[in-house]
């Protein structure tokens, strides 16, 4: 029998840590979804550049709904912090050590992509905007009218969006008290399902808003180009097909790199096995079970294959599954991981 | 330079709190918090029992992981070789107090994230931590783990001791003599 008592109880780190609340996971799911809209996007400029039809791309208009949400989850960081007047702090210096820091200097470049990528369809997709600033006829012509820079564009956005798909993977890499946070898969993971999130909410935009002509004024113009991912056409069935295909091949990756985050922590040391333990039992196991597993990634492959098959029609429920899934994964994974512990291995007697 | 570290005599320690108090005292800490506490540990089965009584704190360990994580360098080993937060430089995020095994950080409430500091004030006046200093059963040491000559180095030579959580790879510098 062993029995611990300590006169200590700062808070939020006794009983159990919990310096984390919703800003994290949200972030992370933001930052994940934001990732693989990049990735996307700049796969169709890829497309675009060798001459395919710009039209059938969802992800052209991407960019525009991608820096809203990046905005969000910035504010969420900031939101989080304890210290935010000093966040300035974080921009005097560079901590190679630090995956934090790689992370704020890689947003701070994904901010600038995101803003030029932007400018490819803004003055079409916000016409009010287009009409009175004649430069952005001129910056959109700049990279339409070039596959070369529209090449470039597209490697940029693939680039840094894996690069913020796996670095909040690695930041809680580095978190050696926790185990269930110590393995590898968890950056690639994070990658996987912040791209389906990112299909998901493409799909959903697509048919939320279908097509049709964006409106001319300032306020109802700018909704519909960040969320019409076509522009006035609806988009073509072959292409939502597509998107649809991606996000069944992704879940099911994502499926299996969980199942190896498990695999991972079960074959190792005590403390990995108790951190396996509180997510597959207890509080975080239903999130991690119904959440996660069920209504973020079975049911969606199962209606989506279902969809694509004829069997059923086509509906927004599995997108709108894939991303409450994609906000659990994220959820539980922060706080499950902070109350995992390294676990004394001293003998017992 | 000096390699400093401490080493605790767990066969001496009541578990009084002096520590604690004079921490408190000393470094201005805020009211209901710790920079350093006492842990009671009792093994057995009544009425064959063990019991470990041990005041923690700060391990200023060789391989910290709280500086690796720290986005802004606030977090960093000073010219003593010690780990101390730079308070004009935390922006709060907290990756430090996640990633401590010993649960020795937490966030002062002006915003910044603070811990203890081995009084590296006193240190370079040649004084002992104040929790040392108070110590009325001194079973608290405090010195140069280098120097074959200093108390400490001696202890960790001629007894049995042990550190938390050596499976967390962190290199602690507080000791445990059992």
């Amino acid at each position: 029998m062993l029995e611990v008592t300590t006169t200590r109880h700062n808070p939020g780190i006794d009983p159990s840590l919990h310096v984390w609340g919703w800003e994290i996971p949200l972030y992370l799911f933001v930052g994940g979804m934001v990732a693989g809209m990049m990735i996307f996007a700049g796969w169709a400029m890829l497309r675009t550049a060798r001459g395919d039809d710009t039209r059938s791309f969802f992800s052209l208009q991407m960019p525009l709904l991608a820096f809203m949400l990046l905005n969000i989850g910035m504010l969420a960081l900031l939101l989080d912090l304890s210290h935010p007047l000093y966040v300035w702090a974080v921009y005097i210096t560079f901590q190679p050590a630090s995956p934090m820091s790689w992370g704020s200097w890689v947003l701070l470049a994904v901010y600038g992509i995101l803003l030029v990528s932007a400018l490819v369809r803004l003055p079409e997709s916000w016409p009010w905007l287009g009409s009175r600033v004649p430069g952005l006829q001129k910056a959109s012509a700049y990279f339409t009218g070039s596959p070369g820079r529209m090449r470039w564009l597209g490697y940029l956005n693939i680039a840094f969006g894996i690069a913020v798909g796996i670095y909040t993977g690695i930041l809680l890499n580095t978190m050696v008290a926790r185990p269930l946070w110590n393995t590898a898969v968890l950056p690639l993971l994070f990658l996987v399902s912040g791209m389906s999130a990112a299909a998901a909410a493409m799909h959903l935009a697509s048919r939320v808003f279908p097509g049709r002509p964006a409106p001319r004024s300032l306020v109802g113009g700018l909704l519909a180009a960040m969320t019409q991912p076509l522009g006035p056409q609806p988009p073509e069935k072959s292409t939502v097909n597509t998107l649809i295909r991606a996000d069944v091949a992704l879940l099911a990756v994502e499926l299996v790199l969980i199942a190896l985050l498990l695999l991972s922590l079960v074959t190792s040391n005590l403390s990995q096995i108790e951190a396996a333990k509180l997510l597959l039992a207890g509080k975080y196991g239903i999130v991690f079970w119904v959440g996660v597993i069920a209504v973020g990634i079975v049911v969606p492959i199962v209606l989506q294959a279902l969809e694509l098959t004829h069997r059923i029609p086509h509906t927004v429920v599995p997108a709108v599954l894939v991303l409450v899934g994609g906000f659990a994964l994220r959820w539980v994974l922060v706080n499950a991981g902070q109350a995992s512990e390294i676990v004394s291995t001293a003998a017992r007697f | 330079m000096a390699r400093y570290g401490m080493v605790i005599d767990t066969t001496k320690c009541v578990g009084c709190m002096d520590c604690v108090v004079a921490c408190q005292a000393e470094n201005d800490v805020p009211v209901g918090y710790a920079r350093d506490w006492i842990t009671t540990t009792v093994r057995g089965e009544f009425p064959k029992l063990t019991m470990e009584i041990r005041t923690e704190r700060c391990n200023h360990c060789e391989n910290p992981p709280c500086v690796t994580c720290c986005p802004t360098g606030a977090s960093h080993v000073n010219d003593l070789g010690l780990v101390k937060v730079k308070a004009n430089r935390c922006i709060g995020c907290k990756a430090c107090i996640a990633s401590c095994p010993y649960g020795a950080r937490y966030v002062h409430p002006k915003g910044y994230v603070d811990k203890c500091t081995f009084c590296d004030h006193r240190i370079r006046d040649g004084k002992d931590p104040a929790c040392v200093s108070v110590c009325p059963t001194r079973c608290m040491y405090f010195g140069d783990l280098d120097d074959p000559r200093s108390t400490v180095a001696q202890l960790l030579r001629s007894r049995k001791w042990h550190v938390l959580l050596p499976e967390a790879g962190t290199r602690p510098r507080v000791f445990y003599l059992t």
